[in-house]
Order: C-alpha cells, then sequence, then structure tokens
C-alpha cells in the first residue's frame, strides 16, 4: 500500500516487491551470512514445527490433545505416504521427506500472513531442496543397485527396437526433474502472491469502495491456502517417488 | 515504513529483471539460510519429534489391542458363564423331572398298596357280609322250617287230634318243602 502512496496516487503496483530479501537489521548488502526476511520466515517455520511437533505433543497423551492429534495426523500422513509410494525399505528415509515437506507447508502456510515473506517463492529454495533430493535420490539408486540402476532408463518390457529411444526420453525425463520439482513449487506460491498483491493494489486504488478487488483477495486467498497445503504434499510424494525408483529402479 | 519501502525499492532496482528470484546475489544467503533451517528442522524431527510421537502411536495401538483382549476374553468367559447357566438350568431340568417321576412312582406303589389294601378289605367286608346273609337266610329257612312244622302240627292236631306223629309231620314239613 505504502508504494502507491508515494508513487502519488498512480496505478503503479509493485506485486513483486514482497519477494525482495532484504537485511533485517539495516543495511543493504546481502552477504552470504547475513539475517534476513528470508532468514526470519524460515525460522518462523522452524518454530512453529517445534510448536506444533515437540511443544504440542508433550503430554504424550494416550488420548491426545488437539494440537497433538493434528502433529499426529501430519506424522501419519507423511508415513503412510512414504509406506504406500516408496514401500516399506523408504521408511529409513521418513525423516528426510518429513522434514521436507513440514518446511515447506509451515513455509507456505506462513508466507499467506499478511506482510510476510514466503521463502518457498524463491527459486534459490526450491532448487536447493529439489536438487538435494535429486541428488541424493541418484546417489542412493547408485550406491544400492550399481549399474542396475540404469535399468531405470532401459525399459525391458518395451520392443527392442523402441528401448533406445525410449531411454533418450527417459534419460532426459530424469534430468528434468529437479527443474520442474523446484519451478513447480516456486512458480505457484510466487504466482498467487503476485495476484493477492496486483487485487490488494486494486483495492489500495479504489479505496472504501474496493468490494471487488477484497471479494478476489479472499477467494485467492482461500485458493492458496489449498495450492500452500497441495504443493508441499506434491513435492513430498514426488521425493517418494523419486526415492521409490532408486530403491527398486526396475520397471 | 518508509525507510523499508525505500530499501525495497532500491534493491527491486538492482534485480537484473525485475525478479527478485532472479537477483542471484541474495542466492548464497538464501541457500545458507535455508540449509541451516533443515538442518535444524531435521534434527528436531529426528531427535525429539519423531521417536515420540511413533512411541506414543505405539502405545496407544498397544493399549488398544490390549483392551480388545481383553474385551475378548471377557467375552469369552460371559459366553462360559452363559453355558454353565444354561446347563445348571438343564440339569436342574432334569432334577426336576426325576423328582417328579420319582414322587409320581412312589405316589403310585402307595395308591396300589392302599387300593390293594382296601379291596383285600372290601372282600373280607363283602366274604363276611355274605357269610352272614347266609346265616341269616339258613337261619330264617329254619324258621320257616320250624314254623311251617309247627303250623303243620297245630294243623293236624286242629284237623285230627288223636295220634299226632311228630316225626311224620316234620318229614311231611320237609317234602313239601323241598318240593
Amino acid at each position: 500500500m505504502a508504494v502507491e502512496q508515494e508513487a502519488g496516487g498512480g496505478l503503479e503496483i509493485h506485486p513483486m516487491d514482497q519477494f525482495i530479501v532484504k537485511p533485517l537489521f539495516g543495511g543493504d548488502a546481502v552477504h552470504w551470512y547475513t539475517p534476513t526476511n528470508a532468514t526470519l520466515w524460515m525460522f518462523a517455520a522452524l518454530l512453529g514445527i517445534v510448536l506444533l511437533l515437540v511443544v504440542g505433543t508433550r503430554g504424550r497423551a494416550i488420548i491426545p490433545s488437539r494440537i497433538q492429534s493434528i502433529s499426529e495426523l501430519a506424522y501419519g500422513f507423511v508415513y503412510k505416504m512414504v509406506e504406500d509410494v516408496s514401500g516399506k525399505d523408504g521408511l529409513k528415509y521418513f525423516p528426510y521427506i518429513m522434514t521436507l515437506f513440514l518446511f515447506i507447508v509451515f513455509a507456505n502456510f506462513l508466507g499467506l500472513l499478511p506482510m510476510a515473506f514466503t521463502p518457498t517463492s524463491h527459486i534459490a529454495v526450491t532448487a536447493t531442496l529439489a536438487l538435494a533430493v535429486f541428488i541424493a535420490v541418484t546417489v542412493l539408486g547408485v550406491v544400492k543397485n550399481g549399474v542396475s540402476f540404469l535399468g531405470l532408463f532401459w525399459i525391458s518390457s518395451a520392443p527392442l527396437v523402441l528401448r533406445p529411444i525410449l531411454a533418450l526420453i527417459e534419460v532426459i525425463s530424469y534430468f528434468v526433474r529437479p527443474v520442474s520439482h523446484s519451478i513447480r513449487l516456486a512458480g505457484n506460491m510466487m504466482a498467487g502472491h503476485a495476484v493477492i498483491k496486483v487485487f490488494a493494489g486494486f483495492a489500495g486504488v479504489l479505496g472504501l469502495g474496493a468490494i471487488a478487488p477484497i471479494l478476489a483477495i479472499t477467494a485467492v486467498y482461500a485458493l492458496e491456502m489449498l495450492v500452500s497445503f497441495i504443493q508441499a504434499y506434491v513435492f513430498a510424494i514426488l521425493t517418494c517417488v523419486y526415492l521409490r525408483d532408486a530403491l527398486h529402479p526396475a520397471h | 515504513m518508509a525507510t523499508k519501502t525505500a530499501l525495497a525499492t532500491e534493491a527491486g532496482e538492482t534485480a537484473a529483471t525485475g525478479m527478485p528470484q532472479l537477483d542471484f546475489s541474495t542466492f548464497p544467503n538464501q541457500i545458507f539460510w535455508l540449509v541451516i533451517t533443515l538442518v535444524a528442522i531435521y534434527f528436531v524431527l529426528s531427535r525429539i519429534a519423531l521417536p515420540r510421537i511413533a512411541s506414543v502411536l505405539a502405545e496407544r495401538q498397544g493399549t488398544i489391542t490390549n483392551d480388545i483382549a481383553a474385551a475378548e476374553e471377557l467375552k469369552l468367559k460371559a459366553a462360559a458363564a452363559e453355558d454353565a447357566y444354561n446347563q445348571a438350568l438343564a440339569d436342574a431340568r432334569v432334577e426336576a423331572q426325576n423328582i417328579i417321576a420319582e414322587a409320581r412312582a412312589e405316589i403310585q406303589k402307595d395308591l396300589d398298596t392302599a387300593n390293594a389294601h382296601a379291596d383285600a378289605e372290601i372282600a373280607a367286608k363283602t366274604a363276611e357280609a355274605e357269610a352272614r346273609i347266609e346265616e341269616m337266610r339258613a337261619s330264617a329257612m329254619e324258621s320257616v322250617t320250624e314254623v311251617a312244622r309247627a303250623t303243620a302240627r297245630e294243623v293236624v292236631s286242629a284237623i285230627a287230634p288223636m295220634d299226632v306223629d311228630d316225626a311224620s309231620v316234620t318229614a311231611a314239613v320237609d317234602q313239601q318243602l323241598k318240593g
């Protein structure tokens, strides 16, 4: 809102300003160690996770409190997802997938607070996550299966003539995975927030009569809540799928 | 707020394409803090939260299993008790039947004895009565004979008073009575 007032009332909306990484404690240089708004909101996600899963379960009750049921629900949800998608031997990696899922969920939802910053709307963050998954899964696949990991690309059920072509496609799709994995999340988060900001800009210009933009913001906000969860779910379940490929490369 | 916005616009201008996401100068910063956050989350989860939740879930599962087993046991006990009850009921019924049959037999026996006794008594009384009737009849017959003889003697003496032979009168009366 402040942006419009500064610009002298013209329709000057800066929907991307909310994504700017800036130092928390003054100065304008962003060194690698500078605590920034990204740091703040990542730590907010960490704090949320601690509150939900550690403080919320401190009663260790057989009949759980509300917060404890939510953390048990989250646990069961991710645990079942890993078990169903990656198989029993994927459960060893459950804490990693739980870490990813919870971080993304909390970052997404905290980013929906007004004036908040969304770490997961940045390609730097999602690409790091996706590359970590990609590298970990590839290394795991090679270590676990050796050369037979390449069977992932050699589809033995296809006719022999098609196999080299399919292998090429499979290799390309394998290396595109981290790209789609990261851009899907960052793009979804960025787009939703930018749209909200654009409508907020309209509302700021229209002043008190801004019923339509406010309704639109409400609707987009609801949609964004859905997207926030779904994107975290998609990220986690794709990680499980990649993990299954690494553990059982045969088609 | 104003200084922040000023800062923001300034930083925004430094971004090459206007998209803060593509401002590569902030990448090391974000990646550094992301790694720290993820490691922290991982340790919190793997050291504290996940084992705790897993133990709570396991404990709950155990409690539920135990309770179900206990319920199953109690159900079996209840079924056994019901069986025992039914058995006792059947036994009691059989016993009651036995007692009834026994009582009936005893009563029957008593009745038979009493009947036999009564029959014997009746027979004895009948015999006695018959004997008395017979006796009465005999004495009556004798009386009749006596009366007839006396009457006949009187009649004979009245008709022919000279010689009344007792023996011939008696013989004649007897003759007459037999006829």
